[in-house]
């Protein structure tokens, strides 16, 4: 495959205040499509709910999940009530020590999120639980990713300025 | 329960863009080539209808399915719309099949759309990116490729998966393609341009991920006397099933395998299951389907499979959930040459999502269309080329894929009696 060298463009339009318009109006198919372009923004309230409590952990330099007192089955990413029995959960405090499950060097990235990148993503695992944590680590070379990187410990850093979002706690390697 | 036959079919070019129609009549070019394809065919046998569409954020529009039952000219018949993210084109084709099962219908018309290139491809991936849990995970830099990449990290660490097994997947749907009209990007490319393909999200370059795309499509299902009352060579839709997962990966339990019938527990010691490298709403739909239809072995009893590829990776991933293979040999499989159209059993015949496009709301009915016509015999007549004609092929698997997992649908056609 060869490459198309292109000039850089942006999606910009123009402002079009009027078209021209056939004197026939058999010609009228011919004028489509006018395409325009809208603004669309919010600004959406969003409540954390239950999960609150998870979000004023960070604040505070902890790591929260929850707890079955039923089943005992642990959630790295808290979960009011346990997927297993149904049960309500209590909060507990997590390590702040875990390993990466998995990883991926994110190159490109949704709008929101394409000006971070390189970023990198990893899935944590802690001995003390049984699901897992979304997380981003720093530290590690995104030009050096290696399936060695899997299992690799790392401990959890918090931002000392909080967002309240998941990512007031990111993870450097431990070593 | 009635017998459930499919009759007809019809899908739109997939395209980067279609600026010339709004989503309306872009569903009317998928609706009129599947009513040419019947002989004298009457709207007026329709008595129901299922909308498909995955995003309004897309769209910008709420309630879009209306605007295109009355563009068809179908008011008042009744209607729904249904919604599960990749998947919806699928999950509406059963939603279609329960409608004629149940009796409550004889004949209903699924319609499927998406037009994904009214916004730029990286608010495409923020929108796409709001199906993950936007509590804890769109937030830590949401975007599906680097889930998927995630995911396929860990298939290569638990079962040596290779990028190279999964570049194998991408070149064969797209040389595939170059003999279907349909397809969006018909390319012969090699294992190395894929790898040498810009990165997107490690180990996922551009060519193992699917692209956006504006496209629709349209399948007419009946009972067994409102179909051969319409055709000759109706096809029986003879299994149906439904999977589902948590939403966010990090919750999937680490667990016991679900077995089929060609599998033991003792293949599976110290696999804990599925993690994140397998899905497992696609082994529980594929269970369902393949019970229903009366299949023990997979590879064996099937002629061909239309999958979910998005990704290079969840083809392979795919396989293992669906049987052809045990888990850990979808990577072998996947280069061993028997997915091709001669294989042992071709996957993808039509290209899949990598080559053909996803426009979300038609993808799954699309893959019911280009089943259909294998199983018709008439890929030729369709796609003026009959390279991609599976020979004799009996029965056919297709399967539709949601999210990180969180919905799989897998529906059996066969040749009609
Ligand atoms: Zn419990």
């Amino acid at each position: 495959m060869s490459k198309k060298i292109r000039l850089p463009e942006t999606d910009d339009g123009a402002i079009l205040f009027n078209v021209p318009f056939p004197a026939d109006t058999k010609d009228l198919k011919q004028m489509s499509p006018i395409v325009i372009k809208q603004n669309y923004s919010i600004d959406y309230i969003h409540s954390f709910g239950q999960d609150s409590p998870f979000f004023a952990g960070l604040a505070n330099g902890k790591l929260m999940g929850t707890r079955c007192n039923a089943c005992s089955y642990t959630y790295a990413t808290p979960k009011g009530h346990c997927m297993n029995c149904g049960n309500e959960t209590e909060w507990i405090e997590l390590p702040l020590q875990g390993r990466i499950h998995t990883f991926t060097v994110c190159e490109f990235g949704s709008e929101a999120f394409l000006k971070e990148t390189p970023f990198i993503l990893v899935l944590v695992e802690f001995d003390e639980a049984d699901t897992l944590f979304l997380s981003r680590i720093v530290g590690l070379d995104p030009t050096k990713a290696s399936l060695d990187w899997v299992g690799m410990k790392i401990k959890a850093q918090f931002k000392r300025n909080s967002k309240f979002k998941p990512t007031d706690v990111y993870f450097v390697p431990a070593d | 329960m009635s017998k459930v036959y499919m009759v007809s079919g019809g899908v739109s070019k997939f395209t980067k863009a279609r600026p010339d129609k709004t989503f309306q009549a872009v569903v009317k070019e998928a609706y009129d080539y599947m009513a040419a394809d019947l002989n004298g065919f009457d709207k007026s046998v329709i008595d129901n209808t299922v909308a498909s569409y995955f995003s309004d954020h897309f769209t910008r529009q709420l309630m879009a399915g209306i605007m295109v039952q009355d563009y068809l000219g179908l008011c008042p018949l009744a209607s729904r719309r249904i919604e599960a993210g990749g998947a919806t084109g699928g999950m509406c084709f059963q939603s279609a099949w329960e409608s004629v099962a149940s009796g409550r219908s004889k004949c209903t018309l699924a319609y499927g759309f998406e037009t994904m290139s009214h916004v730029n491809t990286w608010k495409g991936n923020e929108f796409i990116a709001l199906a993950s849990d936007v509590s804890f995970d769109y937030p830590v830099g949401g975007f599906y490729s680097g889930y998927y990449a995630m995911m396929v990290v860990r298939h290569m660490q638990e079962f040596g998966t290779t990028v190279e097994q999964m570049a194998a997947v991408s070149v064969k749907n797209h040389a595939n393609a170059l003999h279907n009209p349909y397809a969006q990007h018909q390319m012969e490319i090699t294992i190395e341009d894929v790898r040498n393909a810009p990165m997107v999200a490690w180990p996922l370059t551009r060519l193992d991920i699917c692209v956006m795309s504006d496209g629709a499509a349209c399948v007419l299902l009946c009972d067994e006397e409102t179909a051969f009352k319409l055709s000759d060579n109706p096809v029986l839709v003879s299994g149906v099933g439904c999977g589902t997962d948590a939403m966010r990966m990090a919750d999937r339990p680490h667990g016991d395998v679900m077995l089929l019938p060609h599998e033991s527990a003792a293949d599976y010691k110290d696999l804990k299951y599925p993690g994140i490298h397998s899905f497992r709403a696609g082994r529980a739909a594929s269970k369902k389907a393949y019970e229903m239809a009366g299949i023990e072995s997979p590879r064996e009893e099937l002629d061909f499979i239309e999958l979910h590829d998005a990704y290079t990776s969840s083809e392979i991933q795919t396989y293992e959930d669906m049987g052809l293979c045990k888990y850990g040999e979808g990577g072998p499989l996947a280069e061993s040459g028997a997915a091709a159209v001669d294989g042992e059993i071709p996957v993808n015949p039509s290209g899949g999502l990598l080559a053909c496009g996803h426009p979300v709301g038609a993808t799954g009915l699309m893959q019911a269309v280009f089943a259909f016509w294998q199983l018709q015999g008439t890929i030729g007549k369709h796609f003026g080329d009959d390279t991609l004609q599976i020979k004799n092929a009996k029965r056919g698997a297709i399967h539709s894929h949601a999210g990180t997992g969180t919905y799989v649908t897998v529906s059996i056609l066969e040749k009609g009696a």
